[in-house]
């Protein structure tokens, strides 16, 4: 176990490189308000936040991540472009493996910019880079981006396409409605019997709680929809498993993609911009023909990345949690800013994890 | 030292264990006044009845308070972070059958799977603003169970009681609770979902793993299982 002096030492010493970058340091409250975090995570979050609470501010979070904070000040006031910094501990529940810390530092880089997105793709992600390359991490990259762009070049309804979008961080799920959706799967006895029946609301038992009539008869209306659109094709089956088996260095993936682009047009602009964003990434110096890129990247995290994801993983330790990991959430500052956005990426550090495998400096 | 058993202190599950350790020899009773806690073992030696709230034996054992103890399954699974760790599971008991399930209301009639659930939640949070709440007390089984399927968009709301009435009261659009028949769910207006079965449970003899018995009982702790007929 490594000292927490130490730790706090090393976390220093990246803020301080965050900060040379250009980064403004902040602070964000360890208490954050429960509901805000509850909204946007789902239940999810309390499997892995801290919750307490209060009579009077009702339920608190222990800070999960620094990322909600940090795009909450931004959009209260920040002036743009703005580049944040920080360092501090994280806390998150374990209750499945007694080896994973409840409590962490994180050093964070964070950059709201609204040009060239792909150039601050790179740029956080070689800022990153340049401090753990003496830790010779395997870095792994991924878009979640390029995946509904896909999704969205399905020939399909778009009630369907919307549905597939939600699952994209949830594989299983998404596998069973492609499944469904293709006819691979059958259509469940209850939901053909009420698919024929006459009388749809027939039903014996009073309508109780908040879902009204109109709620249930709206949705077996876009069931019914549902069950007269044509399949989705094997053609279009097959184009999506491409997309989400590309697994190469980023020049050959990228090369990939536009073979699969060929038939799956809509993925054209998401590889425009990963083309661009190997180039920045060349430019920062970094050998992108030996930089992995995974189409699948990033789809168990939590649904937070919208675009570019990435990792850094200790080869030799199986057992660690990524030592470094990011990615880009504009979705996320829409969320937040009620009306308005600003495109986000940002990455995070554990100096804990740096220093037990023999530190980066 | 005698080796300490837990049984729940009340009602049909404390009865039926009663039962069931009669049936291989051992009864185990509570002496005079029903408010006393405190209870009594006979046909074997070296064994101490402690009376307890079903759902603090899981609690108990994982402290090692206790060495053996009859609970659900239900509660061992909720209450214990990686709970093959803490128990050994030792005999289900074959009474106080409980599934744990979710259920909507009937006149849900476009929702009878997980997948209907997750559709509707969608829905509900974009018609309602807020997520589609679930009442419950099984919170761990429940949110492992949904994350396991994939089901996104609810949000779990406690229910110590009465969990059934939560849908009326308009407190909660759905609920995951214990039935043994299904007769509640019913009268409240509910129906199970199809794939919607959390955990099957019944009442189970539990070890700590915690505890040495060398250090207890050995000898005591193998003449009771062979009483019991475990091996």
């Amino acid at each position: 176990m490594t000292n927490l002096a130490a730790i706090k030492a090393e976390a220093a010493r990246l803020r301080g490189i965050f900060e040379a970058a250009g980064a403004t340091p902040v602070e964000p409250p360890i208490l954050q308000p429960a509901d805000t975090l509850l909204d946007l995570y789902g239940e999810d979050i309390r499997a892995r936040a801290y919750v307490t609470s209060d009579a009077l501010r009702g339920e608190q979070m222990l800070r999960p991540d620094f990322t909600v904070p940090v795009v909450q000040m931004h959009m209260e006031h920040g002036a743009e472009p703005a580049c944040y910094t920080y360092s501090g501990e994280v806390f998150r529940r374990q209750e499945d493996d007694p080896d994973r810390a409840s409590e962490y530092h994180q050093v964070g880089f964070e950059l709201f910019d609204r040009n060239a997105p792909e150039v601050a793709d790179a740029r956080v992600f070689s800022e990153l880079y340049k401090i753990l390359r003496p830790l010779k991490l395997r870095a792994a990259t991924g878009d979640i981006g390029l995946l509904t762009a896909a999704v969205s070049g399905l020939q399909t309804t778009d009630r369907r396409k919307s549905a597939l979008m939600r699952h994209i961080w949830r594989p299983g799920r998404f596998r069973a409605l492609v499944d469904r959706y293709s006819g691979r799967a059958p259509v469940p006895e209850s939901r053909a019997a009420l698919l024929q029946a006459e009388d749809l609301m027939a039903c014996a038992a009073p309508l109780i709680g908040l879902r009204s009539k109109a709620e249930i008869e709206a949705r077996i209306a876009a069931l019914r929809e549902d069950a007269a659109a044509p399949k989705l094709s094997n053609d279009d089956v097959a184009l999506l498993d491409a997309v989400l088996s590309v697994r190469a260095n980023s020049v050959t993936s990228l090369q990939q993609l536009r073979d699969i682009a060929v038939d799956l047009p809509s993925i054209t602009p998401s590889i425009d911009k990963l083309s661009k964003r190997l180039d920045a990434l060349s430019a920062a110096g970094i050998d992108v023909s030996a930089l992995d890129f995974e189409a699948s990247y990033g789809r168990t995290q939590m649904e937070y990345y919208d675009g570019f994801v990435f990792g850094f993983y200790a080869p030799d330790r199986p057992d660690l949690p990524p030592v470094a990991s990011g990615g880009r959430y504009d979705a996320l500052t829409r969320r937040l800013g009620e009306g308005r956005e600003i495109p986000a990426v940002g990455g995070v550090i554990r100096p804990g994890l740096v220093l037990e495998l023999g530190g980066a400096s | 030292m005698s080796i300490k058993l837990g049984v729940p202190s009340k009602g049909r599950l404390m009865e039926k264990t009663f039962d069931w350790f009669a049936q291989h020899g051992i009864t185990l009773g509570r002496p005079g006044s029903e408010r006393e806690y405190a209870g009594y073992v006979e046909g074997i030696e070296g064994v101490e009845l402690v009376l307890l709230s079903a759902g603090e034996i899981p609690r108990e054992l994982r402290a090692g308070r206790i060495h053996l103890g009859v609970t659900g399954t239900d509660l061992i699974r909720e209450k214990l972070g990686q709970w093959e760790q803490v128990v050994d599971e030792m005999k289900p008991l074959g009474f106080g059958r409980a599934d744990l399930v979710l259920a909507v209301p009937q006149a849900w009639v476009d929702v009878n799977t997980l997948d209907d659930l997750d559709a509707v939640a969608a829905a509900f949070r974009a018609n309602h603003g807020f997520r589609l709440r679930i009442a419950t007390k099984y919170h761990r089984l429940c949110r492992e169970f949904l994350r396991d399927n994939g089901v996104a968009d609810y949000q779990l709301v406690d229910s110590q009681g009465a969990t059934e009435g939560t849908v009326k009261n308009e407190t909660a659009e759905a609920i995951a609770d214990i039935t043994s028949t299904g007769d509640t769910l019913r009268a409240n207006h509910l129906k199970t979902l199809e794939d919607g079965l959390v955990l099957q449970s019944q009442a189970t003899l539990y070890r700590a793993r915690g505890v040495d018995l060398n250090t207890v009982s050995l000898a005591t702790f193998e003449a009771l299982i062979q009483r019991l007929g475990i091996n």
